[in-house]
């Protein structure tokens, strides 16, 4: 039997964190505001969060100006995408395999 | 077993974020009610002018070519200013109840979602539209009825991928009633009561019953 455990991504396990990926693999750009919203979070814990992933360059953030407002808007990287979908297959074996 | 429980939860947590993230849900199913009832409305409203204008037909048969062009532009202004009606009600009634909806859900009515469900829908309903207005232009009204519900289903099809899949099966129905319109040349604007009435307002009811009230 497959061990497809250690195919799990340990920055996936926080269901915070699993659903900015998700939210990030079908929308092009998702401002901050809108992430917030979605996720029913505070800022500081989706900051902390974010900020977790762009450090594995998982996610990219862009900041603009909107006018004389501050506009951060987030994108998912390619080694994001291949690591989210790598974990969604390794779950789906998991599951599959207690059939 | 409590590992495979946990799998299975981030699985649908997956979906529901996919989902909610992508697809404009605030669209009230009352709008479509509304919208239906101005469209019985609209029809009634041409039934009757067409009605008097047919009556006048012999009448007309008298008068010289400037006379029956003028009779039929007059005819074809008052259609068209009932349709604009219609239209312009429809979608106030319909912007008013969504975003009361999305306010009712803590949602932005302008987020990205919506606008891509507005593009999406814009695309095919715009192609549609000067299509028929082309249609008018070359003289062949026939098939405009037809048209405009076969182009108005493609458009509900195409923006089902943005807000609730059951807009879905509404689009099914406008084609095949806009198929079967274009086999009954004559009969638009019964097609049109039944396409932009009856149907909008069974699905407005469907939505609001499934999603709203609950």
């Amino acid at each position: 039997m497959k061990n497809y455990i250690q195919h799990l991504n340990k920055a996936f396990e926080n269901r915070i964190r699993l659903g900015i990926m998700s939210i990030l693999m079908v929308n092009d750009k998702v401002e901050f505001s809108s992430m917030k919203e979605m996720l029913d979070i505070t800022d500081g814990n989706l900051a902390s969060h974010i900020s977790a992933l762009e450090k594995l360059e998982y996610i990219e953030v862009q900041k603009q100006f909107i006018g004389k407002k501050p506009n951060t808007t987030y994108s998912v990287t390619k080694a994001g995408k291949k690591a989210f979908n790598e974990h969604l297959d390794a779950l789906e074996k998991l599951l599959k395999q207690r059939d | 077993m409590a590992d495979q429980k946990e799998h299975l939860q981030a699985l649908s947590d997956i979906r529901s974020m996919m989902e909610r993230s992508s697809r404009f849900i605030s669209l009230s199913g009352l709008s479509g009610v509304f919208a239906g009832v101005f469209a019985l409305i609209g029809a009634y409203l041409a039934y009757v002018k067409i009605g008097s204008y047919t009556e006048n037909y012999r009448s007309m048969l008298q008068m010289d070519i400037h006379g029956r062009v003028e009779v039929a532009n007059e005819l074809i202004i008052y259609l068209f200013s009932v349709a604009a009606g219609v239209l312009i009600a429809s979608l106030l009634v319909g912007t008013l109840l969504t975003m009361r909806n999305s306010r009712k859900k803590g949602l932005r009515i302008w987020d990205s979602t919506g606008q891509r469900l507005l593009i999406n829908l814009a695309i095919p309903l715009g192609t549609g539209g000067l299509f028929c207005l082309i249609m008018l232009y070359h003289g062949d009204i026939g098939l405009v009825a037809p048209a405009t519900l076969i182009f108005y289903g493609l458009s509900l099809i195409n923006a089902s991928k943005y807000t609730f899949n059951d807009i879905r099966y509404l689009g099914i129905c406008e084609i095949i009633l806009g198929l079967t319109a274009s086999l009954y040349i004559g009969y638009g604007l019964y097609f049109w009561a039944v396409g932009f009435g009856i149907l909008h307002i069974i699905y407005g009811a469907v939505m609001y019953f499934k999603y709203e009230r609950g």
